[in-house]
């Protein structure tokens, strides 16, 4: 299983390098929602109870969340269009790979993927609403577990709405409800790694974790259901 | 052709039976019945609160469609979508969709309550009470299920494809209604409720009786929208006793067209 | 795992048929592609299958792949029961479909198409080589995105995962589609050697006089049917 994992997510990411769509394409993206969301909230505004940092500072953790979000439902599409341009879903049901594996592997090049769009857009959004990190290990907790809940989640929905035309409609409407959770945890969790007291985040980083596990486990045990679903 | 007009017969025999049956009359009688029962409690019998007036009523109705929604409409389609992927009848699927169809209509109707009665008493229609948050989620959620559902797919893709959404989309029910609660409770103090309300023993028999009449509404709805569902896979079973009748007489038209000599060579000329 | 009503024999000498198909009806998004089929394929035959555009042969070798479901009658694949879905599972390992749609990743190179595949399917290394060799791909094409092929060479790069992957019923979807001369007759050499080996071959082909060729020159037992309106015609 676990081989027929690292499999298949080599085989996405040698795709990646190829056709760096990533690079050229959901970074890019991700880096005008940022610029975006600084124009929508205006990076001067300051209000009165919190008179020390500007609004765009406080609000960054759940810009750089949400505009990781976006990117990931492009790396989503973008991982599922690759199998179903030319009858590969089919040729994979062909093989005898592991479900989970296929899975675990789908998910392990999005998991991938979405640090390295984290790793940019995280030092936008330092550099461009100006805020500092107080508490790094929380933070990276939490980045971890945020991404392995995104990839996993995201790689279920996306199988279940793969083979179809509407998929690229139909994926965040599917994927955005159930990550609205983690929005929430890795949002308060990322306030609490800036401005503290760690104590804060601690119990969301440990909700998001949660999250992650139970959606490994159930894109493990029902990536079955999908590849053999006729 | 006789097959044709023979399944007609029997598509419109079937569809003649209609929803409702002796049972479904009888219970839908009740229903009403407790309805009107529950409404003169309601807007009649049950005092005013003290602090929300007259819009306390709204929670009679309110509250319950909630439970009803997100517990046994959406808890129906989690069994109903475990049950179908393990033994595969129909029976299960169409359970399943026509209990998340009437749940998602329940969240509509409690959010479209749960704004009216956030008007009068928080002065605006929304207010991020975790209730109503989280309901909002799930009300997106289930949409999605039922987008499944609708799609021109292979009907077995479709149905499982549809019961992994349903299994995971009522976990994923307790899950936003868990860390919502849990968000709003730590950052503002409890947010206003039924329990702040002093409520005397009227408010909660009215309340009660809301949640039976919603319930039995519910199961009534669910009871009709069930057997429509049930009566389509007739009429696509005899619509495909059709189908295989005229998929079996292209092969006899074929054979027919080149007289005896019908060999492959023919075939292709035309087939081009 | 189960592993279905699908006997485990290792035995290829079966006296079993390789395909078995009792009134098999499949249902495609609802139409009957298949409306009550009969066939059946012996160890070592080669079989034909000619009829009009959307008669059920493309149905007919999804099917025999375990990919198309079974809503009605009966089918054995490899001794495998077509109606389960587990034996389905099995039965999609062992067999070799050559399907319209090439499935190989457009911005991956040919190797590493085939390297892909092979490993997928749990194909020694040693056997990649030989077959890019076998089917020309092992000079220029190498090293060339399959996004830069032609028609042609994209079913050559496929073809070379079948004969990568030595299926024990080889299903070829239309195989002499989009080919040159020397490419069909390649297909032809690689369906002989296939047969030798004790494969089976169902394929579909539009080119009569080639594919009647085809069957002339096998060793093995082989015939042509008629498939029409989702049935078989011997």
């Amino acid at each position: 299983m676990l081989n027929d994992a690292l499999l298949l997510a080599a085989k996405d990411l040698r795709v990646e390098r190829r056709s760096r769509v990533l690079t050229g394409q959901v970074l890019p993206f991700g880096l005008i929602v940022l610029i975006l969301f600084g124009f929508g909230i205006s990076p001067d505004r300051r209000v009165v109870e919190a008179p020390d940092r500007t609004v765009l500072e406080q609000v960054a953790p759940g810009l750089f969340w949400l505009a990781v979000l976006l990117s990931a439902l492009l790396a989503l599409g973008r991982s599922f269009a690759i199998e179903a341009v030319d009858g590969n879903l089919d040729a994979l049901k062909l093989t005898g790979l592991d479900p989970a594996g296929v899975f675990l592997g789908k998910a392990l090049a999005i998991w991938l993927e979405l640090l390295a769009i984290e790793l940019l857009l995280g030092v936008g959004s330092l550099a461009l609403y100006g805020a500092t990190i107080t508490h790094p290990l929380l933070l990276l907790v939490t980045v971890l577990a945020a991404t392995t809940s995104i990839a996993a989640a995201g790689t279920l929905y996306a199988a279940l709405a793969s083979g179809l035309r509407v998929r690229d409609t139909l994926v965040p409407l599917l994927v955005l409800p159930v990550l609205a959770p983690v929005l929430l945890g890795a949002t308060l969790a990322t306030e609490a790694a800036l401005f503290g007291p760690a104590g804060d985040g601690w119990p969301w980083a440990g909700l998001i974790s949660t999250f992650a596990v139970l959606y490994l486990g159930a894109g493990m045990v029902s990536f079955g259901v999908l590849l053999e679903e006729t | 052709m006789t097959a044709t007009e023979e399944s007609a017969t029997s598509l419109e025999q079937t569809v003649a039976g209609a929803t409702s049956s002796r049972f479904s009359q009888v219970f839908g009688t009740l229903t009403a019945t407790m309805l009107a029962v529950f409404l003169l409690f309601a807007l009649v019998f049950s005092p005013p609160d003290v602090s929300q007036r007259d819009a306390v009523r709204l929670f009679y109705i309110h509250v319950p469609s909630a439970i009803v929604a997100l517990y046994l409409a959406f808890g129906i389609t989690f069994v109903a979508s475990i049950m179908y992927l393990r033994k595969g009848t129909d029976f299960w699927d169409l359970l399943a969709g026509s209990s998340a169809e009437i749940g998602v209509l329940f969240c509509a109707f409690m959010l479209g309550t749960g704004m009216l009665w956030g008007k009068p008493t928080w002065g605006v229609y929304w207010q991020w009470d975790p209730r109503l948050t989280s309901t909002a989620i799930s009300f997106v959620l289930f949409a999605g299920y039922l987008a499944i559902r609708r799609l021109d797919l292979d009907p077995t893709v479709r149905s499982r494809r549809a019961a992994v959404l349903g299994i995971i989309g009522f976990l994923n029910v307790i899950v936003v209604r868990q860390s919502v609660q849990w968000w709003r409770g730590l950052h503002q103090g409890q947010t206003l409720d039924l329990v702040d309300s002093q409520l005397s023993g009227m408010h909660y028999f009215s309340f009660f009786l809301g949640l039976v009449s919603m319930t039995m509404v519910f199961g009534w709805l669910l009871l009709h929208r069930f057997r429509v569902a049930w009566l389509e896979t007739q009429a696509d079973a005899a619509t495909l006793q059709t189908a295989l009748a005229e998929r079996q007489a292209e092969a006899a038209d074929y054979t027919a067209r080149p007289p005896d000599t019908g060999g492959p060579t023919t075939t292709e000329t035309e087939g081009i | 795992m189960k592993t279905g009503r699908c006997s485990v024999s290792l035995q290829v000498m079966s006296d079993l048929p390789v395909v078995a198909l009792d009134g098999a009806v499949s249902l495609i998004s609802g139409f009957p592609a298949l409306a009550g089929a009969d066939l059946v394929v012996e160890q070592g035959e080669i079989v034909l299958l000619e009829g009009p555009n959307g008669a059920g042969k493309s149905t007919l070798l999804r099917l025999c792949a375990g990919l198309a479901p079974l809503h009605d009658g009966a089918g054995t694949v490899l001794d495998c029961d077509l109606s389960s879905r587990p034996a389905r599972r099995r039965v999609r390992r062992q067999v070799g479909l050559l399907a319209h749609a090439s499935a190989l990743y457009d911005d991956l190179t040919v190797e590493q198409n085939l390297r892909f595949w092979a490993a997928a399917n749990r194909v020694d290394e040693p056997a990649i080589e030989p077959a890019m060799q076998r089917l020309g791909l092992a000079e220029r094409l190498r090293d060339v995105p399959v996004s830069g092929l032609s028609a042609g060479q994209r079913r050559r790069t496929a073809m070379a995962v079948i004969v990568c992957r030595r299926p024990r019923l080889w299903l070829l979807d239309e195989p002499h589609a989009g080919l040159d001369r020397s490419g069909r007759d390649l297909i032809d050499d690689l369906v002989l050697a296939a047969i030798d080996a004790g494969a089976s071959v169902m394929l579909s082909s539009h080119e009569v006089e080639r594919a009647s060729g085809l069957l002339d020159r096998s060793s093995g037992p082989s015939r042509a049917v008629t498939v029409v309106g989702g049935q078989v015609r011997c």
